[in-house]
């Protein structure tokens, strides 16, 4: 997978509603397995990255890609465990992470006595549901009917605690970050992008204030190890594995460009003026590419909306 | 027979050509002020940096050290640990059946920063891998030059007062060894923030009485904060990037930085000293006959709007 497809999807998805996979080519996708720590392992291959947990019990993924990419997601977790595959976890509604539940829950098969749970919280199975005009209807089997709308929602799976907690209004209104206790790994969803700045998803209910706390609480849940690093890691929406540092060096990114904008709209600057500006001139060269779907302009947008309201 | 044999032993295969296994003291010289006290504020000259690094850098609050907890432990990365308080014991790791060195591993005082440099021959990990601080070296002789390539480092700094060095960066060093003095120059190459590759040199000498202490470091939150406040520098209010030129009488754009500060043909065009300075004021026997440089002696330039 390159970065290019890993883009391109996402801006095809965002651009042209959820239909838009079917147009584009998965054939070339290759799935990258990354070892992350324990029984905990990353998948790369287009869309956002798929975390699996295998153990005695079965499996647990969170976030699914897109459909046509199921069955080699499915050959490389039938690698890492023959076990059933019992949970689904979605970390937010975009179609590069749930566009896989249905087509995998098919190759799931299933056994009544080991039923495959699809878990997000409710606003995304709100938003899954209520389709957009000239929109497919998001497949029924792969729906996160279990769908939670508190705080948090615990499981005990495969010998460890999995702590699934709400962030509002970060990414979107149902980002969920999942914590998996004993392997001491973080799946972060698009709130963590180490390769570009934030999406924040204005119109599904993001705002930067949301994803400052967001980075925030998953900074409260990672402990590095010596020298500031390891312990704790984190898998991002996109991008490689991370952790406190990483995750650190983010956070202060989106604080400093939150400080800038609110500066300048403090001073009476429109967003034209503010974009002309260019308060993020310093962090492009890291955070942009020629293929990057959320450009400087559009997260200053989204900055200065979020700071507006 | 056993002659043969005892050729044999000393004609080994390539994989480690020198031993530079020992503890290394670090020779300031005329970089002292600049590694020890360490980089004034503002200080970009002869550094081939772009715009974006240049911003960044006068964004930087050194407040962010003590007030954001995640800072305050964290080491060097390699790249730059050379150029700290750079004491150094390097031990050298054996294959226990062949006893042919794997890899040299060091160990310098600043938060007990440990690194490896592989001489097997081994792959670098995936582009997917974490980044740490230390990064990923390998090792390869060129005759009895050690050259190492680093990849897989996690953003941090060219120097210490802010100037960023991005995870994209990689780079490659030439450790060479002259009986007890060892040199290893460092060449830096960030797509991110640098214009032309960063190339520094730096020697040691064997010092076998040296003792690598323990440093052992706990982050406490001291300053109580907002939990969404990251000490930085709007653009265009850092009141502190005059200093440098001020206290050692440089033209202003000269500290700005870039490639072109980089090379002799910038002294015809660098423009006069807005503060000329006689005589030395700052640092100025700064490790001269074993002096250390704690207390400037120069008065902070007057306030500037
Ligand atoms: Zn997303």
């Amino acid at each position: 997978m390159t970065r290019t497809i890993l883009y391109a999807s996402l801006l095809a998805i965002c651009a042209a509603g959820a239909n838009s996979q079917q147009q584009q080519n998965f054939d070339s996708v290759q799935i990258h397995v990354e070892p992350v720590q324990h029984n905990i392992y990353m998948l790369v291959g287009a869309g956002g990255n798929t975390t699996v947990q295998v153990g005695s019990e079965g499996v647990l993924m969170v976030d699914t890609q897109f459909a046509p990419l199921a069955p080699k997601l499915m050959a490389e977790i039938r690698k890492l465990s023959p076990g059933p595959i019992r949970y689904i976890i979605n970390t937010h509604m975009h179609p590069d992470h749930v566009g896989g539940n249905a087509a995998i829950a098919k190759l799931a098969g299933s056994d009544p006595a080991l039923p495959l749970k699809i878990i997000a919280n409710e606003n995304v199975l709100n938003r899954l549901t209520a389709t957009e005009r000239g929109q497919a209807p998001f497949p029924e089997a792969g729906l996160p009917i279990d769908e939670y709308g508190t705080p948090t929602k615990n499981l005990h799976f495969n010998g460890e605690a999995i702590i699934i907690y709400h962030e509002p209004n970060a990414h979107t209104d149902g980002d969920s970050v999942v914590l998996f206790r004993g392997s001491d790994v973080i799946s972060a969803g698009d709130i963590f992008t180490p390769d570009g700045y934030p999406f924040i998803d204005i119109e599904r209910g993001g705002s930067v204030q949301g994803e400052i706390l967001a980075l925030n609480h998953i900074l409260q849940m990672t402990v590095p190890a010596k020298t500031q690093e390891g312990g704790t890691y984190v898998i991002p929406g996109h991008g490689r594995i991370c952790d406190d540092a990483d995750v650190v060096e983010f956070r202060d990114m989106v604080v400093i460009i939150r400080d800038r904008v609110r500066d300048m709209i403090q001073k009476g600057m429109t967003l034209d003026q503010v974009k002309a500006a260019r308060p993020t001139r310093d962090y492009d060269t890291e955070y942009v590419t020629s293929n990057s779907f959320v450009t400087a302009d559009r997260f200053v947008e989204a900055v200065y909306k979020s700071l507006s309201k | 027979m056993k002659i043969l044999f005892a050729v044999l032993l000393v004609s080994a295969p390539a994989f480690a050509q020198v031993d530079f296994s020992g503890s290394w003291a670090p020779l300031y010289h005329e970089d002292l002020p600049d590694r020890i006290p360490g980089p004034e504020l503002g200080d970009y000259l002869g550094l081939p940096i772009n715009d974006a690094a240049r911003l960044r850098a006068d964004s930087y609050d050194a407040d962010r050290i003590s007030v954001v907890p995640e800072y305050e432990c964290r080491p060097h990365s390699s790249d730059y640990s050379m150029r700290g308080l750079a004491n150094m014991r390097v031990d050298v790791i054996r294959d226990p059946v062949t006893q042919r060195a794997i890899a040299f591993h060091t160990r310098m005082n600043f938060q007990e920063m440990e690194r490896t440099i592989w001489l097997d021959s081994r792959p670098h990990p995936s582009e997917y891998a974490p980044h740490t601080l230390q990064g990923f070296s390998t090792g390869s002789w060129e005759d009895n030059m050690l050259d190492i390539y680093t990849t897989h480092l996690k953003e941090s700094y060219l120097k210490r007062n802010g100037v960023p060095r991005s995870d994209k960066a990689t780079f490659t060093e030439h450790w060479v060894r002259h009986g007890n003095y060892l040199t290893v120059a460092t060449v830096v190459t960030d797509p991110v923030f640098l214009t032309e590759p960063l190339v520094r040199t730096q020697t040691w000498v064997l010092d076998p009485a040296q003792v690598i202490a323990r440093d052992i470091c706990e982050t406490v939150a001291e300053v109580p904060k907002a939990a969404d406040y990251v000490p930085n520098h709007l653009p265009g209010t850092n009141p502190f990037l005059h200093e440098v030129a001020d206290w050692y009488g440089l033209p202003y754009e000269a500290t700005r930085g870039g490639a072109e500060t980089l090379y002799p043909e910038y002294r015809k065009k660098m423009g006069k000293p807005e503060h000329p300075r006689d005589h030395c004021e700052r640092y100025c026997s700064c490790g001269a006959e074993g002096q250390i440089c704690l207390s400037p002696t120069a008065a902070p330039p007057g306030k500037r709007p």
